[in-house]
């Protein structure tokens, strides 16, 4: 037995019988459902719920990753061997046009990037697949005007989300009724917080990208984050210089826009333990959200997840 | 042994509501949880200190933990709904969810939504003006969302002296309310949010009080009430991967099954028995409610979707019509004789309030008339739907006592429901099965039965159109009937207006006339403006596939108004009607009509012979199957 149930504790068990009742809701009332895969620890939980929710069949729909072209090839390696246990098809999208533009988070700025490359990106595969449903990994935990969303989020024929006209939520029984073209986003990790996902890849040996674990690794600081450099497409400013610290990442994004932070933490117990000590929120990492033109509720309703 | 099966040892999770009204100190004391539970890192906490002076320069040192949960008064000033934001915490013992609902005006809706998937609420009061109408509103609809326990929080005490005497009064009266409102667990204890006193620790001030702390009472509180234990399970999706397997997968919402348990798939009632009880960590020899598991029978037999799976020798009752509480929350009035679709467990069908018993003032409780229910109202009613499903009533199971209805326009959700029990009258009546049937009688008159319903505005020309065209049809030897709105509104409808809800029902009853009619064996034409989409669409449903033909006759107000054949144009301007459609009252145009007529500038005779030949080709006398019915 390699699980640890002595020290799983219940509430565990809750939350993934909650998130498995949304995973058969959705297969139940969408012609045309798809999970979003970011390769991240909450795609990593996401995806072995989706497993068991319909075990013994194997998931009834695919996965998508909007490649934006940033992501750590740590990530993309990572992808490749998720698409080869063959269970379950993933599909792979990345925006051409901004590819042709030649759009990059070291030129263009997080914004741009992140507009171009993932929301639009996200809507041009939505529209090519015509899918009705897309499962993504958000938590309400992540962020203060996250802690309102729908477990079941509703968008128009444009993919956007009027925050007027929210459906309210009541049980577990989820109004699915949509028109043609119209959409919902589905969050079955909603009531999961960032210590339930570690505790339960922990409990489950859920397999993660290990840039989540600390390592020696060659970073620069840069506006007050330090930056991975993954590949040569990274080019120093005039006085920054690499180093190599022991660092690990609590999210996982596109590397220009991913700050790493100085951690020995190199086991799942070590992380587990770390963040029961640490003072310091989840989010601090994402450059993106330092930069503030972009509010997290105007990227939502521009269609951003 | 997998994961499921796992001992569920400790506290386990628990959800609970917050309420309270403006300024009683909510946000502080959630904020001041979250602290003391030590939630709060190190980064938001120097946030919160920058912010603290910021705001209150003169306060010192001291930390406004209501910053901490605020977070809304920017989105209340980009016009965003508020409502219900969900929080997250834990300490050593147990994990908590807190739905807080800061909304005013959208008060019961949010408080209701947050309430549903909670046990426990907390009732904040400020000491000083002690229990006002809101603490009597948000117990009301906790507990009419069947939360049986509440933590009476008293706050604000130091602003009374801490005076042992305020907080007795305050709490005595409490519990009287609450025992009105079938609240079978309530705890008090006096509070000082900002200080913390008795939030985490117990407080100096407050020494006269010697009961757990807020957080201790969260710790200790039941998160799962003895409810009625009977094994049931909803349907959600039938998992066949291949031949060899067939499983039914759902959340068990109530009692346990265990292998081999006889069991009856409701609302038929084939039995079988548990053959296996499967999860992705292996079988389980049983399960509990709260598991979502996929359960396989050991005979083969026609489950799907929607249906209950139940102890069989404690089945769920089963009905079609039902004495429910609903809580409004359209920005359309509830509608009597609408049909809605009504979501259950995974069932979903088609429903009708049939009437509203009264409405509740939720401030009060007081038992008011009602002929219609609006944004927020709560009332008492009767519901009907087109199918019997198994249910429970909401006091022992939510999950098959509680359901939402939908909006078949919009989709909008537009109420939530409990139901409280099964009208008997349902039971009783059956469907007598008649062995003449409509294709008989329409045979023996050389026809197909057929309803041409003809929808438009007031002076439109239904009536003129549909008067000729039955002239036609009558001379070709057809058996007819002409049904005109205004005609019926002499007889059966005598009792009817023309508020909203009295259109509803007006056209409701003469669908039903016409579906009667075609029954007989008629072609049944009806004139009625019959303004509204939804009340259309129900007709249309009585009716079987290429039985029913909307004529839509599509003339423009302008004209309709020029033409005002029976002046009722001219008084519906001058304000001595009201309620006229499309003066003072909507026309919803029809957006897929069999046909569209448009009728500006041409003769209703030519219309109505063109109308005519259509019919004939396209639905009256199809023939290849004339030839089988003759
Ligand atoms: N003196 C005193 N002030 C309090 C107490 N609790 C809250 N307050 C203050 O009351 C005001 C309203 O509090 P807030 O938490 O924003 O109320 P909400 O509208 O219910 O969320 C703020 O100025 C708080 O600092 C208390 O126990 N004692």
């Amino acid at each position: 037995m390699s699980k640890d149930i002595a020290q799983a504790p219940s509430h565990l068990d809750e939350l993934e019988a909650e998130s498995i009742h949304i995973f058969r809701e959705v297969a139940a009332s969408f012609r045309r459902p798809v999970m979003l895969y970011s390769i991240g620890k909450d795609s990593s939980v996401l995806l072995h719920l989706l497993r068991k929710a319909f075990h013994p069949a194997k998931p009834p729909f695919p996965l998508l990753h909007v490649d934006t072209t940033w992501k750590f090839r740590e990530m993309i390696a990572f992808r490749d061997r998720v698409a080869a246990d063959g269970d379950v098809e993933v599909l792979v999208h990345i925006n051409q046009d901004g590819v042709r533009q030649g759009i990059s988070p070291l030129t263009h700025g997080a914004t741009v990037h992140t507009d171009i490359m993932k929301t639009q990106g996200l809507k041009q595969a939505l529209d090519k697949y015509q899918f009705d449903a897309a499962i993504g990994g958000a938590r309400r935990d992540e962020e203060k005007s996250r802690a309102k969303e729908r477990v079941f989020s509703f968008r128009n024929a444009q993919h956007r989300w009027d925050p007027k006209h929210q459906r309210p939520e009541f049980w577990h029984t989820y109004n699915t009724q949509i028109r043609k073209g119209e959409s919902v986003r589905v969050f079955p990790l909603s009531n999961w917080t960032e210590m339930d996902v570690w505790q339960y890849i922990r409990r489950e040996a859920i397999p993660v990208v290990p840039l989540y674990f600390a390592k020696p690794r060659p970073v620069v600081a840069r506006d007050g984050a330090l930056i991975m450099v993954d590949d040569e497409r990274f080019t120093l400013r005039e006085g920054e210089q690499v180093e190599t610290r022991m660092v690990r990442f609590r999210t996982l994004g596109c590397y220009p826009l991913t700050g790493a932070v100085e951690s020995g933490a190199a086991t799942l117990d070590e992380i587990i333990q770390e963040m029961a000590d640490s003072r310091s929120s989840e989010r601090q990492g994402r450059v993106i959200d330092h930069d503030p033109t972009a509010s997290m509720e105007r990227k939502k309703q521009e269609g951003y997840f | 042994m997998g994961a499921a099966n796992a001992n569920r040892t400790g506290q386990g999770l628990l959800r609970f509501i917050t309420c309270g009204s403006v300024d009683d100190g909510k946000s502080t004391l959630l904020g001041r949880l979250l602290y003391d539970a030590g939630m709060v890192p190190e980064d938001q906490l120097a946030a919160l200190r920058r912010d603290s002076q910021r705001l209150h320069a003169d306060a010192g040192d001291a930390l406004d933990f209501a910053l901490l949960t605020d977070g809304l008064d920017a989105e209340r000033e980009q016009g965003i709904t508020i409502d219900v934001a969900y929080r997250y915490f834990h300490t050593a013992r147990r994990h908590f969810i807190v739905a807080d609902c800061p909304g005013h005006e959208q008060y019961t809706r949010n408080m209701a939504t947050g309430a549903s998937n909670a046990e426990l609420a907390v009732v904040l009061v400020d000491a000083r003006k002690g229990l006002l109408p809101q603490t009597r509103r948000h117990s009301y609809i906790c507990s009419l969302l069947g939360i049986r326990q509440v933590v009476l929080a008293v706050n604000k005490m130091d602003l009374v002296g801490c005076d042992e005497r305020v907080y007795r009064e305050i709490a005595d009266a409490y519990r009287t309310l609450a025992r009105t409102l079938g609240i079978a667990k309530v705890d008090c204890l006096p509070v000082i949010a900002p200080g913390g006193d008795n939030v985490g620790t117990r407080s100096a001030r407050l020494s006269w009080y010697q009961g757990p702390t807020l957080l201790e009472l969260l710790e200790a509180a039941d998160a799962t009430p003895a409810r009625a234990a009977d094994f049931r399970m909803p349907v959600q999706w039938v998992n066949r991967p291949d031949q060899g397997f067939r499983g039914y997968a759902g959340t068990i919402c109530g009692g346990r099954v265990a292998k081999g348990d006889e069991v009856v798939v409701q609302p038929g009632v084939q039995r079988a028995c548990i053959e296996r009880i499967v999860t992705a960590d292996g079988d389980l020899q049983d399960a509990g409610e709260g598991q979502a598991v996929t359960l396989c029978l050991d005979r083969e037999l026609d489950a799907s979707r929607g249906d209950v799976i139940a102890d069989a020798l404690r089945p769920a009752p089963v009905a079609d019509q039902f004495a429910c509480h609903v809580v409004w929350l359209g920005d359309n009035a509830l509608l009597p004789n609408r049909t809605y679709w009504l979501k259950i467990g995974a069932r979903t069908v088609n429903a009708r309030v049939m009437s509203i018993k009264h409405k509740v003032d939720v401030n009060t409780q007081a038992k008011l008339a009602a002929r219609h229910l609006e944004l927020n109202e709560v009332g008492s009613c009767t519901i009907g739907l087109d199918e019997a499903i198994a249910f429970e009533p909401y006091a022992t199971n939510r999950t098959l006592g509680g359901f939402i209805l939908i909006d078949r326009q919009s989709n909008a959700t537009v109420a939530c429901g409990m139901l409280d029990f099964a009208l008997t009258r349902s039971a009783n009546v059956h469907w007598q099965h008649v062995d003449v049937d409509k294709s008989v009688r329409g045979a023996g008159m050389g026809q197909r039965p057929l309803c041409l319903w003809f929808t438009g505005l007031s002076g439109a020309g239904k009536s003129t159109i549909a008067n000729l065209v039955e002239k036609r049809l009558h001379t070709l030897g057809h058996h007819t009937y002409l049904l005109d709105g205004d005609n019926v509104r002499h007889g059966i409808n005598k009792d009817l207006g023309f508020t909203p809800e009295d259109r509803v029902e007006n056209i409701r009853r003469i669908g039903e006339v016409a579906h009667l009619m075609v029954d007989a064996g008629l072609i049944v034409l009806v004139s009625a403006i019959s303004p509204y989409r939804s009340e259309r669409r129900s007709v249309r449903e009585l009716f079987d596939e290429g039985e029913f033909v909307e004529v839509f006759v599509d003339t423009p107000l302008a004209e309709c108004e020029q033409r005002d054949p029976k002046g009722l144009y001219r008084k519906a301007r001058a304000g001595e009607i009201r309620n006229f459609t499309g003066i003072d009252a909507p026309y919803e145009a029809p957006e897929a009509p069999e046909v569209h007529l448009h009728t500006a500038g041409d003769r209703a005779e030519r219309l109505a012979e063109q109308l005519t030949e259509q019919l004939l080709e396209r639905f009256v006398a199809p023939a290849d199957d004339g030839d089988s019915v003759a």
